[in-house]
């Protein structure tokens, strides 16, 4: 199943599937970045609500691109992590250290104009 | 084990039937919704494993007892390569693919029991149980 990719102003928000192969993230993945330089977006939500599990392939996948969309300029917020998943996940022994998340949609569209305002700031 | 139900696994889509069929096989039992996430998170490791090392295997689900416990019993066989040192391969971090070297130390903290056995050349076969509370 592939993920749908919405454009809100300068905003991209991808949401991830509940059964999304490693074909699927990785397409995910190319299509982000490229829309991120397509439409000179500033921010990007992913949003893994729909995500019943986060494997160590998922997160380095998630880790990638939001590594891969810093390096474009632009900020990028995983969002929705479910509490059994992030359970699941720090027992695994994964941090997704260094990026960006929020509870949900709404914190994380208010965390990003946050650390945009941070950046015009300095 | 009674009721065995087998998964093959030759593509990254199988490891999502994998994970499917456990829950589906575990739903009955007194899991909470942590666990089941915990078991399918496990499954998706070792069956990630077949596919990057072994290109093919399968995985057997099953309930076992214990006394009047029952638990969700995971084998993941495959014919693949083998492990040449399953010592490293169970230390957080090594790996010789790209993964993040977190597939058997961390599906074993996932689970309540866990084995691996590997020959080189002939293949490796995870076990792993997750007892109801």
């Amino acid at each position: 199943m592939r993920a749908s990719i919405l454009k809100q102003g300068s905003v991209l928000i991808a949401s991830v599937q509940g059964s999304m192969t490693d074909a699927d993230l990785a397409q995910m993945r190319d299509e982000l970045v490229a829309d991120v330089r397509r439409y000179r977006a500033t921010g990007v939500i992913v949003d893994v609500t729909m995500l019943d599990v986060m494997d160590s392939f998922a997160a380095r996948t998630l880790r990638g691109i939001a590594q891969m969309i810093k390096l474009l300029g632009a900020t990028a917020i995983i969002v929705g992590i479910q509490p059994e998943v992030a359970f699941s996940m720090v027992q695994l022994g994964l941090t997704l250290e260094g990026i960006n998340t929020a509870l949900d949609l709404e914190e994380g569209l208010a965390l990003l104009k946050e650390l945009r305002i941070d950046d015009h700031g300095r | 084990m009674a009721a065995e139900l087998v998964v093959q696994i030759r593509a990254d889509a199988d490891v999502l039937i994998a994970r499917q069929k456990a829950r589906e096989l575990a739903k009955p039992l007194n899991f909470s919704a942590s666990d089941l996430t915990l078991i399918a998170t496990a499954i998706s490791e070792v069956a990630r494993n077949i596919v990057t090392y072994a290109k093919h295997g399968q995985i057997v689900l099953g309930i076992v007892t214990r006394g009047r416990r029952r638990g969700i019993r995971v084998v993941a066989q495959d014919e693949g390569p083998g492990i040449p040192d399953i010592a490293r391969a169970m230390e957080d971090g090594y790996s010789t693919s790209s993964s993040l070297g977190l597939g058997l130390p961390g599906s074993k903290r996932l689970m309540d029991e866990f084995d691996v056995v590997s020959t080189v050349g002939k293949g490796t076969t995870v076990t792993m149980t997750k007892w109801e509370r």
